[in-house]
Order: C-alpha cells, then structure tokens, then sequence
C-alpha cells in the first residue's frame, strides 16, 4: 500500500453507510454522543394488536423506534421508522408511538421547553393489514407536525433504501426541512401501485433508473421538494440534521406556499408534459422560482 | 389495471343540495367546486370534489384528488383563514366523496404528495385558527385522497350507506399488493375491524363523530338534507365547545375499545417522557 490516496478516495473509505444502519442505531448515530435514551421500546412490548390475528409474527417495538437525546446540547426527539419490519408500515401501534411523542414534543414546545423533532422516514406508507387505523395514525401525525411547526422546525430525513410513500410522504412534505440522499425515493404512490393501477404504459416499475430519475432523492432536491442532498454518510447526515434545525423555522413552510405550487403547476402542459431533466429547467431557472 | 366504472355523483349532489346553488366562489377546476352559503344564519364554506370527465390530468377523470385539485383545496381554504383572521371564523365543511389520489408518473414527478400536504395543511391550519372543520363523507373517503380532504376535520359525519366506505386503498389494489383475493380481503374485514371498508365497521373505530342514519344518500329530499343541516350544526357547536386538537378521536367510547393500543401507547409515553 502507498498510502497516498486520492482525498475523494479517502473520503469515501471513511463513510460510515447510514443505510445500513437498522433504526435503532440511525437513531444513535444523529444524536449527541451517549445521550440516546429510548421510549417505549421493546421491553414495553407495545405489539401490534393486529397482526397476530392474520397469522403474522408482531415485533415487539412495531418497527417504530423512538429516542430522547439532545443534538449539539440542545432537547430533542427521534422517531425512526425500521424498514426491516413489514417495509417500515405504519399500523396502529407504531403510529401512536410517532403521533404520540410528537404531541408530547408540542406539549413541552408549548410550555416554553423547545424539543427538537426529528423524523427519520423510511416507509412504504399505511401497513394494509391495519389498513383504517394506519390510516387514522398518519392523519394524526399530519396534525401534530402541522401543529408542532408552530414552535419549532420538523426534521425530516429519508436516506432508503426504501423511500418514503403513501401518506408518509404527506408527512414529508410537511416537514420544515427535509434532507436527502441519493438512494432516496419519495413519492405519494409507489411505482408498482401505479403500474398496477394505471398500466405498465403508464409506469413501468421495474426499470429502476427511470424510477428514481423521477422520485430519487436528487430529482426531489433538483426541484426544491427537498432541501438538503447530503451523501450516505451518518456522520454527513448528523452534519445536516443539526445544520437543518440551526436554521431556525422557514419564512413559510413549504407546504403552506400555495401560490407558488399553484404557478409551478400553471406552467405545466399535461399534453406535452416535461421529463425529469426538462422539470428541473422549468422550475428552477425558468419564470416560476 | 382498474375496471372504468361511472364516477360518483354524490359529492355534486350533496354539494348542490346543502348550498342549494348559493355563494358558489368561481375561479376554481371544474372539479373543485367551492360554495359559501348559510347555515344555521352562519357564512360556512362548502368544499367538494367533483369529477370531471375532461380534467387537464387524464388521471384524474374519475373524480380522483389530483395535482389541481389538491391545491385548489389548498388556496380555498387559506382563502377562508385569510378572510376571516378578525372577525368570527366560518365553518368549513368538506364534503367527502373522492375515490383514490390520482396515480399517475407525471403525478409523482410534479410532486402530488406536496400538493396533498397542501391541502392537509390547509384544513389543519384552519381548525387550529379556530375554525370549525367538519367532514361529511357521503361517498368514498380513501387513502391520500382523505388524507388531503377530510381527515384534518375537528368532526368527521358520514351517512349510514352502503356505498360510504372509508380504507387506504380501494379493494382490487389492496388485494394485490397484499396477493389477496377480493372475497378473502372482505372475509378479513368481517373479522379485522380496521381491515373492513363499510362505513358501519369504520363507525366502530371510534374515528367518527356521527352515523348520520336513515337519510337517502344518492337522491336526498328536502327532509334529508334538513337532517344532515341539523347534523352539521350539532357537530360544528361541538366543535366549538372542543379543544382545536384531535384528541376526541381517542376519546369514544368505541376507540377506547378498538383503540385501546393508540390509547395505551400514549400512557407509556407520557410516563417515560421525562427522565427518572
């Protein structure tokens, strides 16, 4: 070995994958060093009522993993989604523990105690084997993001290499900041959802690279439906995380700029409706930006 | 790929029969259809989606809650918080009938999540302005498309019938993702309460506000809509005695039983909150 290495080399021997962390220790790895104290973990075995009625295995934690810890010093709240179980689906259980911390975030915000939440996303949406109270759960996490912007800004990430769908998605817009990666994808309906329902014509799931040319994370950045593009890295997406939340709240939160999402809509021509590439040009360097 | 059937007619009917043609705020898709007209001698605003058989969005011919859609819900009801910030605020009435978000690819490349959120936001923000937010389903309410127009309500009514239902993904397409046969999905949801789609089974969750029973949903009469006008009057006074929060949807009765685990949760939680 020489030991003269190019820096970008070096660079990427020193990444320490953020993928391929489970939950638990994404959770660990954003938080300030020993200070990650976990809620309702699994030795509370808050299982899926559910599942076990259809003939399937319930985790002891739900697949949601949620940590109090403080980032640069400072209070605050993760909930980290486990792809690993049932595709990072949210049923009832796993739900009211993002719901349900989230409200309790609010109440401390609102007593003048500012927590600082943060949600690591990585789900494929409702878990259809709970189907309405899925459903009911991500209505309520909507409401105490919404709520919670208020006071202090909601951090999102989703890193993959599942994505973030379905009404989960929903909860990714309404983040204040949200940070991406490469790997990622964000979409309301996933590819094969749209294949199945609209035609294979209409989307072919299995080609990869048109999928994430139009919902991966770099489009999504590209045209300002994500923030931050920060490479698979945890010590880089710690980096942002604590960046994100130091930039204090957005002027208007993305999700309340109607009229700009009107306009970026207006110019579109569903007739001649523009690619990925021919998006970013519209959006970004073209009248609506 | 989905079989085509005729689009629902219920949220036009509805919409027409509780604003009997009044207020209606122009400047909106044919399929948003957006009304201020009296109820109970109050301003309320009306909101519905319509389907519109020649909507820009071919994916959205079917009364399904599209790009457009979602924002014009969006500025609809951010048009209504504006209006009202120093005077009483209006009610807000969503009448839900929306089959499914649009699926499409230049959906997803557009970024119809955000546009959902939009509106999502709209009718939260709303509610937390100190607006009574109520939902009347009164045909399907499903998935995102729920998420995005109704969901967000303090109040949540539906009529007792048969077409009402309430799920995250229409039938044939949760059978397919979950490699279910149609009857075997309905044989689940007889026994799996929150598997099920009628609007009975989803009453028992507890998510409800009111069964609005014994009223003919597809040709309602005079007496049917006077009901439904009394339900809503008794739902936003509701509203208006309550918090601006959610918390009532744990509170009943039926989901303190079908909900206990959503319930149980959030007592550990705010045990563990703050450190021994």
């Amino acid at each position: 070995m020489n030991g003269v290495a190019a820096p970008d080399c070096r660079r990427f021997l020193a990444r320490s994958s953020f993928i391929e962390l489970a939950a638990r220790e994404r959770a660990r790895a954003i938080l300030d060093v020993d200070t990650f104290r976990e809620l309702v973990g699994p030795f509370d075995r808050c299982k899926s009522p559910w599942l076990p009625l259809q003939g399937i295995v319930a985790q002891a934690d739900d697949g949601v993993v949620l940590a109090r810890g403080t980032l640069d010093g400072r209070p605050a709240l993760v909930a980290a989604i486990e792809s690993a179980y049932q595709g990072g689906s949210i049923g009832e259980v796993s739900g009211a523990k993002i719901a349900g911390a989230l409200e309790l975030a609010l109440k401390d915000c609102e007593h003048g105690r500012p927590v600082l939440p943060l949600l690591l996303l990585e789900t494929g949406g409702v878990r259809l084997q709970e189907a309405n109270l899925g459903l009911a759960a991500i209505a309520e996490i909507h409401a105490v993001i919404i709520a919670l912007r208020r006071h202090v800004p909601v951090v999102g990430v989703v890193a993959g290499m599942v994505g973030c769908f379905g009404g989960m998605s929903m909860a990714a817009a309404l983040c204040s900041r949200l940070i991406v990666t490469r790997q990622a994808r964000l979409g309301m309906n996933g590819p094969e959802v749209i294949e199945q329902e609209a035609g294979v014509a209409e989307l072919d799931s299995s080609d990869r690279a048109l999928i994430w040319s139009l919902i991966g994370g770099e489009q999504r950045h590209a045209v300002g439906l994500a923030d931050d593009l920060v490479e698979d890295d945890a010590a880089a997406i710690a980096a942002a995380v604590r960046d994100a939340f130091a930039l204090g709240p957005p002027l208007v939160e993305r999700s309340a700029q109607v009229d700009y999402l009107v306009k970026r809509l207006a110019c579109i021509d569903p007739q001649r409706p523009p690619d990925a590439i021919a998006l970013r040009r519209l959006w970004r360097e073209g009248a609506v930006n | 790929m989905s079989t085509q059937q005729s689009p629902s007619e219920r949220g036009r009917i509805w919409f027409e029969a509780l604003t009997g043609g009044a207020g209606v705020v122009e400047h909106t898709p044919q399929s948003v259809r957006v009304a201020d007209a009296v109820l109970g001698g109050e301003q309320t605003r009306y909101l519905a989606v319509v389907a519109d058989t020649h909507n820009r969005f071919a994916r959205a011919r079917q009364g399904e809650l599209g790009l457009d859609e979602a924002c014009a819900l969006a500025v609809h009801v951010r048009r209504t918080i504006g209006a009202d910030r120093q005077r009483a605020r209006r009610p807000i009435v969503a009448i839900v009938d929306v089959v499914s978000q649009a699926y499409g690819r230049y959906e997803e490349l557009f970024g119809i999540h955000l546009a959902c959120a939009a509106a999502a936001d709209a009718y939260a923000s709303a509610r937390l302005a100190g607006h009574p937010v109520i939902a009347l389903i009164v045909g399907k309410a499903m998935s995102g498309a729920f998420l995005a127009h109704g969901y967000q309500a303090n109040r949540i009514l539906a009529l007792d019938s048969p077409e009402v239902m309430v799920h995250a993904m229409g039938k044939q397409a949760a059978a397919r993702v979950t490699r279910r046969s149609v009857a075997e999905l309905e044989g689940l949801g007889e026994t799996i309460t929150p598997m099920a789609y009628d609007i009975r089974s989803y009453a028992r969750l507890g998510l409800l506000h009111k069964l609005i029973e014994g009223v003919n949903a597809d040709a309602p009469g005079q007496t049917d809509v006077e009901r439904v006008r009394v339900e809503l009057l008794a739902a936003i006074a509701d509203a208006r005695a309550g918090t601006p929060e959610l918390a009532s949807r744990l509170a009943s009765s039926a989901a303190c039983q079908t909900r206990a685990a959503s319930s149980e949760v959030r007592r550990r939680l705010a045990e563990q909150w703050d450190a021994a």
